[in-house]
């Protein structure tokens, strides 16, 4: 390739990565108006609440059950380096509450959710039932999109709090009985160390990533191309950049909480 | 009662409509013929709002659409998709019901679940159908779901894109004779688009032909088969030679 060709690939990709960066902003704004004027369709959010929050509960709750466990394995064979066996239950709460539970449990939920927003949303598009609710008299961000950003971003505080707790329980679970930590000890250590805002930092995160998650489902869905393949590359779109947002506005989100 | 005057819409470098005109008087049902791609889908959706226009206008009743309430335009409106647009999650009553669920027209549930019934009996439909799910119908019941919703607020206007594509001839001639006897009998003003003949000769009491994006011709139903319009007469009667070229 020619050092032309080169310099018109990367000009090409770099205008068409803003423009979508451009065309997410506008789908953000339109969609915050969009949640504060009415209509609202609480059917569609109730639905939504289930969908995306009620029904993500296993997938949450078993990997932070999971992450708990390797994670308290893990605390204590490097904490053992130095004597600092003892700090097993503090890092495992705190590392659940501030990082691991949230970031976790949001690129699971998008793997769930995103891809399934973007699917259904996708094929309703190329099945022209999105077209039919503009002919029904019925706007399309308000009945699909709306009610999903809505029950996402409700929801997933929740499922990081279920997480976080879960992910404690995975760790105390391992501590106790393979490690061999008194089990009042370890949970006098978690609750000792463990404040609120640890908790409360993870669940704003929660937040800000399910608004993230159903966003992105809903804009890939909304701007799905033709035909299965059109709806294939919605769905891997949606999850990909939900996930790559989630990780790097958890990087700017820690910077902001914990070292401004 | 729907005026369009000198219709452009381009997609890129697609010019699709280069100039579309057509008219229909009120209480009529005008059907659009043309090959595949020739705009005739591109053309009902500028009408609905769907598609914006590049250039022209679109009146209905009067009214430039571009500058009218869309909502209260729309609910003058009925459409029939062509694969039908049921939304699968719901079930098929509350598809037909679905504008008497909500919005300005929403009714009592009870009141808006018989209203649907009555619309699906219309269409030929029993009431055993109203709790099933859409991807449980065949597709010619889908057809005539989709025309019960058209249909459940008795609109003034009612949009058919390709009604009768999928179907076998018997049920495509079934579909075809609902569809003219709704129109008659609630005095709406129609527009299909279609390029199956049968359909044409069923439910059309004017036609126009889109070709290249502008309309080759127009006229009376009755005219079809001695327009002596080349273009026209190759259509009707499914010639391969002709001025339209086929790729094949």
């Amino acid at each position: 390739m020619t050092i032309t060709g080169s310099l018109s690939y990367i000009g090409r990709n770099t205008l068409f990565f803003l423009t979508v960066i451009g065309r997410v902003m506008l789908f953000a704004s339109n969609t915050l108006r969009h949640c504060v004027t009415g209509p609202f369709y609480w059917r569609e959010l109730f639905s939504a609440l289930v969908q995306i929050g009620w029904l993500s509960l296993p997938v949450v709750g078993l990997t932070a059950l999971f992450t708990g466990g390797a994670l308290a394995l893990q605390i204590y064979a490097g904490g053992a380096r130095f004597n600092a066996e003892a700090v097993v239950p503090s890092i495992v709460a705190i590392g659940m509450a501030r990082e691991l539970g949230p970031v976790l449990g949001g690129l699971m939920v998008a793997a769930r959710v995103a891809s399934s927003v973007a699917a259904e949303i996708g094929t309703m598009k190329v099945t022209e039932q999105i077209d039919a609710l503009v002919t029904l008299s019925t706007n399309p961000m308000k009945y699909l999109t709306v009610p999903r950003v809505l029950a996402a971003t409700l929801c997933m505080p929740l499922l990081v709090g279920f997480g976080d707790a879960i992910g404690i329980m995975g760790g105390y679970l391992v501590g106790t009985a393979r490690l061999g930590f008194n089990e009042v000890v370890y949970l006098k250590y978690t609750v000792d160390f463990l404040q609120i805002w640890d908790v409360v930092s993870g669940m704003i995160k929660g937040a800000v990533f399910g608004f993230i998650i159903a966003l992105m489902g809903c804009f890939y869905g909304m701007n799905s191309g033709r035909g299965a393949q059109g709806v294939g590359t919605a769905t891997k779109s949606a999850v990909v950049g939900a996930s790559i947002l989630i990780l790097a506005t958890n990087y700017i989100l820690t910077e902001v909480f914990f070292t401004a | 009662m729907i005026k369009l005057k000198n219709v452009h819409k381009s997609f890129g470098n697609n010019h699709v409509l280069k100039g579309v005109n057509i008219e229909i008087k009120k209480g009529s049902s005008l059907v659009v013929i043309g090959g595949s791609g020739t705009g005739k889908s591109v053309t009902l959706k500028c009408v609905l709002g769907l598609v914006t226009l590049d250039k022209g206008s679109i009146h209905v009743e009067g009214r430039d659409v571009n500058k009218t309430d869309r909502d209260a335009f729309l609910s003058k409106f009925g459409m029939l998709f062509q694969g039908g647009a049921l939304f699968d999650s719901l079930p098929v009553w509350q598809n037909v019901a679905f504008r008497l669920l909500r919005g300005p027209s929403k009714k009592l549930h009870d009141e808006a679940r018989e209203i649907a019934i009555e619309k699906l009996r219309r269409v030929g439909l029993s009431r055993n159908v109203a709790d099933k799910f859409p991807a449980e119908l065949s597709g010619g019941m889908q057809k005539r779901v989709g025309l019960a919703r058209a249909i459940s607020i008795d609109p003034d206007i009612i949009f058919f894109d390709e009604p009768t594509t999928g179907l076998d001839p018997i049920m495509s001639g079934v579909i075809n004779q609902l569809i003219r006897e709704i129109v008659v009998e609630m005095g709406a003003t129609a527009m299909t688009i279609t390029h199956d003949m049968s359909s044409v000769r069923a439910i059309a009491d004017d036609v126009a032909m889109l070709h290249d994006g502008v309309i080759k011709w127009t006229g009376p139903i009755a005219d079809l088969d001695h327009s002596n319009d080349p273009y026209l007469d190759q259509f009707v009667n499914g010639r391969a030679h002709g001025p339209i070229h086929a790729i094949r």
